[in-house]
């Protein structure tokens, strides 16, 4: 199988705070691969670290085949630095690409508090995320002369909302949908950029075991139909366990465990670190 | 679906075509000199500086105050660039400075000038400025429009902007002419062009995928960074355009004016422009020309009575002294301001269907309380 994605010993460390620590994980091409661990964990802040979001302070991805990300501990932080590997990528030139360089590569993402177009429609919504991919100027966008694009970002957005089953409510403000189908808009708005890597973080959050399941069965199918790769963040465990091909568990911002889903359910560290450890008295 | 849209564009197009109309007749019928000529020209150019800047505030979500500046710059780059050689060689304008300018140029080469003046010094100021948010930005944009006021009244720049003293006798609105010929053009009809020129295209640019792109930044940054939208091109690119708008009414205002001197462009009237804005409506392209026209008539025509000793018909001249028009204006605008909090328009266009609305709400309204 293809590497997809590699992490290289990426921290993440804010002031003091160390909240990833040396994390080291791939992500082969067209596994679902879940990144899992109590409250605090460092989860999202990995995803910030891997969108551009966040420039970690030391550490390498790759993406591709291609390094997309590399930092030092540079400035103040060089004394401050209490991770490991401090010189491992001193000779390496650093790389902070902004988020929207990483969308540009293929590495969509979803947010943990739905982050929509609050003024838009479901429609505009996701046509907006077309802009990426046009190829139009600015003069020739305003005078019309690239109507024949427009005309087709509007179609590929049609198809898109109504393989999403969100056609019917395109004319409704994104923020006024239920919750799960604004948690799908977000997801049909990723896919608009058109992805290869679909970073999801908590998709199930706020969902109830029914929606959970059908949750489940939508990420399957959105992968095989846009021949994705899936990385996401999750706390439903059923939801981990029945779709991830690995899991990934970090505990106070280090590795504890990775593996396959029946190998994590039965790591006594991972249970330790979500129930909490029995001390002798 | 379409057919609905089509007829909306119909629609505005015939309203558009009725105000142009209008605005012909008017020329031909009225006396030159009119208050009426006075309100709409100066309406047409506020609308468009106004727009400009709701592009900015309204859509691209960047709080900036330094419209003055670029108007000032459009003005002068205008007014510079039009006016004839000889009268820049005469003792008539430059008095105290030898113009180093050796040329002249058309009232249209003269204002897409000005606006490219203005969009080049927005797009030097907005390196740096655009990575500031909020207030931050509003306030470093607003010491840019102080700054640039300073200068062009700098003595060393004299023989270019001539110092402190005025600018006039360039191409303003009496000496224009139509193409080819010697037939004076209409200057409320030449106001009324460049601005509805300039306000389609920022209409355009807003419904775009570069609008979109714009409004998602003002929604929400972080996704639309995660959408792909590069914030830092957007926001300069925003920055820009408005700015080069802001610079082709300044322009306007300078023709409009016959005398330009940078004395004028003072915060106050980035204010008034905010002002516009708001009362208008944040985000909405036809609030923002209707408060623009109003306020416009409110402020030159309308309440003009009441510095004058004579309102309404009635008489008092102890009461109704100069000032007095300034304290009456402020007290309409904060009752705008208390009752309609989001604009006359709000966010939204006037269209035919919107006014439908209104008006069977109000008929319903009167129906219930009968």
């Amino acid at each position: 199988m293809k590497e997809l994605l590699r992490l290289e010993n990426v921290t993440m460390q804010f002031g003091g705070v160390v909240a990833v620590n040396n994390l080291s994980m791939t992500v082969g091409e067209g596994e679902i691969v879940a990144l899992i661990g109590p409250n605090g964990a460092g989860k999202t802040t990995a995803f910030n670290c891997i969108t551009g979001v966040y420039e970690p302070t030391n550490g390498k991805i790759i993406y591709d085949g291609n390094t997309i990300i590399v930092n030092h501990p540079s400035g103040k932080m060089k004394r401050a630095y209490a991770g490991y590997e401090a010189d491992m990528y001193l000779s390496e030139k650093t790389l902070n690409p902004t988020p929207d360089r990483i969308t540009e590569l293929g590495i969509a993402r979803t947010f943990q508090n739905i982050r929509l177009f609050r003024s838009m429609t479901v429609f505009q919504n996701v046509l907006t995320a077309m802009h990426l991919r046009a190829k139009e100027n600015v003069f020739s966008a305003v005078l019309r002369i690239s109507w024949k694009e427009e005309r087709q970002m509007e179609a590929e957005t049609e198809k898109l909302l109504r393989e999403q089953g969100l056609w019917e409510l395109r004319d409704e403000n994104a923020t006024s949908l239920p919750y799960g189908l604004q948690r799908r808009l977000e997801i049909a708005r990723a896919l608009a950029t058109r992805p290869h890597l679909l970073l999801l973080d908590e998709p199930a959050a706020g969902m109830n075991p029914q929606e959970t399941q059908e949750l489940a069965a939508f990420i399957r199918e959105i992968k095989e139909r846009y021949d994705l790769t899936v990385l996401m963040i999750e706390h439903h465990m059923d939801l981990v366990m029945t779709i991830s091909d690995r899991i990934y568990v970090l505990d106070f911002g280090s590795l504890i465990a990775q593996g396959h889903p029946e190998e994590i359910q039965s790591n006594q560290r991972v249970i330790d670190a979500y129930l909490g450890v029995a001390e002798d008295v | 679906m379409d057919r609905e849209k089509r007829n909306h564009l119909i629609r505005i197009a015939a309203a558009i075509a009725v105000v142009y109309g209008v605005i012909l007749i008017l020329e031909f019928t009225l006396r030159p000199t009119s208050i009426l000529f006075t309100v709409l020209r100066k309406g047409a150019i506020y609308s468009l500086v106004a727009v400009s800047m709701n592009l900015l505030n309204g859509f691209t979500g960047l709080f900036s105050l330094g419209q003055a500046g670029f108007m000032l710059i459009g003005a002068y780059t205008y007014a510079i660039l039009t006016m004839p050689v000889s009268v820049k060689q005469s003792e008539r304008v430059y008095k105290y400075y030898e113009c180093i300018v050796g040329f002249d140029t058309g009232s249209l080469i003269g204002l897409i000038a000005a606006g490219l003046m203005a969009a080049f010094f927005a797009f030097l100021i907005g390196l740096p400025v655009l990575r500031l948010k909020s207030d931050y930005l509003a306030i470093a944009t607003l010491g840019f429009a102080e700054i640039v006021r300073a200068i062009f009244q700098w003595d060393v720049l004299g023989p270019l902007t001539n110092g402190a003293n005025l600018l006039r006798e360039y191409k303003d609105l009496t000496r224009i002419y139509l193409p080819f010929t010697d037939i004076p053009f209409p200057p409320t009809l030449f106001v009324f062009i460049v601005a509805g020129v300039c306000i389609l295209l920022i209409v355009l640019l807003i419904n775009s995928s570069y609008g979109r792109a714009f409004k998602a930044i003002r929604d929400d940054e972080t996704a639309a960074e995660a959408m792909g939208i590069n914030l830092f091109r957007h926001k300069e690119l925003s920055f820009v355009i408005s700015s080069f708008f802001a610079g082709i009414s300044g322009a306007l205002l300078a023709m409009f004016q016959y005398t330009v001197q940078a004395q004028q462009f003072k915060t106050m009237m980035t204010y008034e422009i905010l002002l516009i804005v708001v009362i208008g409506g944040i985000g909405s392209i036809s609030g923002s020309c209707i408060a623009s026209f109003l306020y416009i008539a409110l402020s030159e025509w309308w309440l003009r009575g009441l510095d004058m000793g004579e309102f309404l018909g009635i008489a008092a001249p102890d009461l109704f002294r100069s000032g007095f028009r300034r304290l009456v204006f402020s007290v309409i605008i904060m009752v705008i301001v208390l009752f309609f909090s989001k604009g006359l328009m709000g966010d939204k266009e006037l269209s035919y269907e919107h006014l439908k609305q209104k008006l069977s709400s109000l008929r319903k309204k009167r129906r219930a309380s009968a």
